[in-house]
């Protein structure tokens, strides 16, 4: 494992395909906006507030992916050592925190039409919570010491604590009664979504696919000039 | 068209969820990509003032 | 430090790693079942028979709206309706407004007490299910036969 060769050759790579990311993600976000809005049927029971879906479901599933990007990037550090993992799990948490904070504050504006009310401390709204308590815990445990290595290791046991929570979150909705209702797309005997609002549901989630990606690269990149400046600083003699 | 934004009576919950989910993301991107080019900045600038990072780590034996 | 001790200390790493997660799953678990009456959000009325309940003990119970159970009054914003899981039927009383998703046939979640064999209900939330389709494929669902009729019990759902 070289400490840094690794990140410029990652690096080099990453601003590749950043312009690519990028253009997917206005196209899919564009596309899926005009689909979500103006081309997708209202719902048989929900009326048009189904249209909510396409802006929340992704968010969850976001909130959900990020986590256990954060999670793999923890255990690479802590097995390997590679800082590289260390800077992506350290970008990550604030990616993931803001589409956990999209999901849980569109839910909301789905619960109050439709159920009646903004929040229930059921399984799956409590553990989405949870889930955003657990980044914004990673964001505090990583930047809490003096030394980014003992930081980085504290975050990476935290995050991979937390990720008992994701499997509470996906089967919450099977294993205990909730107001949240059952899984529509990944469940066993297909989807229960019809075609005409699962296709911009799968368009809106992969504009913020590459949303994620974008800025993941991005903090990546903000966190490794970073750590240059503060290596430089650490070995100016005046520092 | 008033008949699209009053999306059948729950305009007050739809549109406030599509502000928040682009809203956030929005910032979100702006804030990286802010992030990444200030720090990536000031790196650029000590390099041109002859102060240069990555020779001072390989200095310290840590490259490679 | 030789290749195979770096190696061997990663494996160590790795495994300490899992391992770990496997515990943590096993008290996670452990502790979700021993607290599961406090997890889950409603019982159902079949559960509600089953339990000994202190006069005027709050709950929630959730079920489907029985079909043709909906009555309004005699009191202004009174409504009473029958909620069943399939096996046990619950009349409840509530005074108040309904949530725009309350309808026969569809999933609701009352919280309240138990007053003789009635459920008073001082908050009524609507549950929707996990099927999405466009009001055309659902009159076309109707007109083949295919529809499962509202109401209808469904085994071990919710």
């Amino acid at each position: 494992m070289h400490r840094f060769a690794n990140p410029t050759r990652f690096l080099r790579l990453a601003n590749a395909v950043l312009p690519w990311l990028g253009a997917a993600a206005v196209l899919l976000l564009g596309v899926g906006l005009w689909m979500a809005l103006l081309r997708s049927p209202a719902d048989y029971q929900q009326g048009e507030t189904v249209r909510i879906m396409y802006v929340h479901v992704p968010a969850a599933w976001l909130a959900m992916a990020v986590y256990s990007t954060l999670a793999i990037a923890s255990a690479a550090f802590l097995i390997w050592k590679h800082p590289l993992a260390d800077l992506a799990a350290r970008a990550a948490s604030p990616i993931g925190a803001a589409f956990t904070v999209v999901a849980l504050a569109t839910g909301a504006l789905w619960g109050q039409p439709m159920w009646g009310t903004w929040w229930v401390w059921d399984a799956r709204l409590t553990s989405v919570l949870v889930l955003l308590f657990l980044y914004l815990g990673h964001i505090a445990l990583t930047n809490a010491f003096d030394d980014p290595e003992r930081g980085g290791r504290a975050g990476a046991v935290l995050a991979l604590v937390g990720v008992v929570n994701l499997p509470i979150i996906k089967f919450s909705v099977d294993w205990w009664n909730t107001l949240h209702q059952p899984a529509s797309v990944l469940r066993m005997g297909g989807s229960t979504i019809d075609p005409a609002m699962l296709t911009p549901l799968f368009v809106m989630a992969g504009g913020y696919v590459a949303v994620f990606a974008v800025a993941l690269i991005l903090r990546i990149r903000a966190l490794y000039a970073e750590r240059r400046l503060r290596q430089l600083r650490l070995s100016l003699p005046d520092a | 068209m008033s008949e699209f934004f009053a999306m059948g009576g729950y305009a007050a919950f739809v549109w406030p969820s599509y502000g928040i989910a682009f809203g956030v993301m929005a910032g979100l991107l702006v804030w990286a990509w802010t992030s990444a080019r200030n720090g990536e900045a000031e790196v650029e600038r000590l390099r041109a003032a002859g102060i240069d990072p990555r020779r001072r780590q390989a200095g310290e034996g840590v490259q490679g | 430090m030789s290749r195979g001790a770096y190696r061997s200390r990663k494996n160590r790493r790795l495994a300490l790693i899992l391992g770990g997660l496997a515990f943590l799953g096993a008290a996670a678990a452990l502790v979700l079942t021993a607290f599961e009456d406090s997890v889950v959000f409603f019982f159902s009325p079949t559960d509600l028979a089953d339990r000994q309940l202190a006069p005027g003990q709050r709950i929630r119970v959730g079920g489907l709206v029985e079909a043709g159970s909906v009555a309004r009054g005699p009191g202004d914003g009174e409504i009473h309706f029958q909620v069943t899981d399939g096996t046990t039927t619950l009349p409840i009383r509530f005074v108040g407004v309904l949530p725009d998703l309350f309808r026969e046939g569809q999933g609701v979640v009352a919280q309240g007490s138990l007053a003789g064999g009635t459920f008073e209900a001082e908050e009524v939330l609507a549950k929707h299910d996990e099927t999405y389709m466009p009001p055309e494929v659902a009159d076309a669902l109707k007109r083949q036969g295919h529809w499962q009729p509202d109401g209808a019990p469904k085994g071990g759902g919710s």
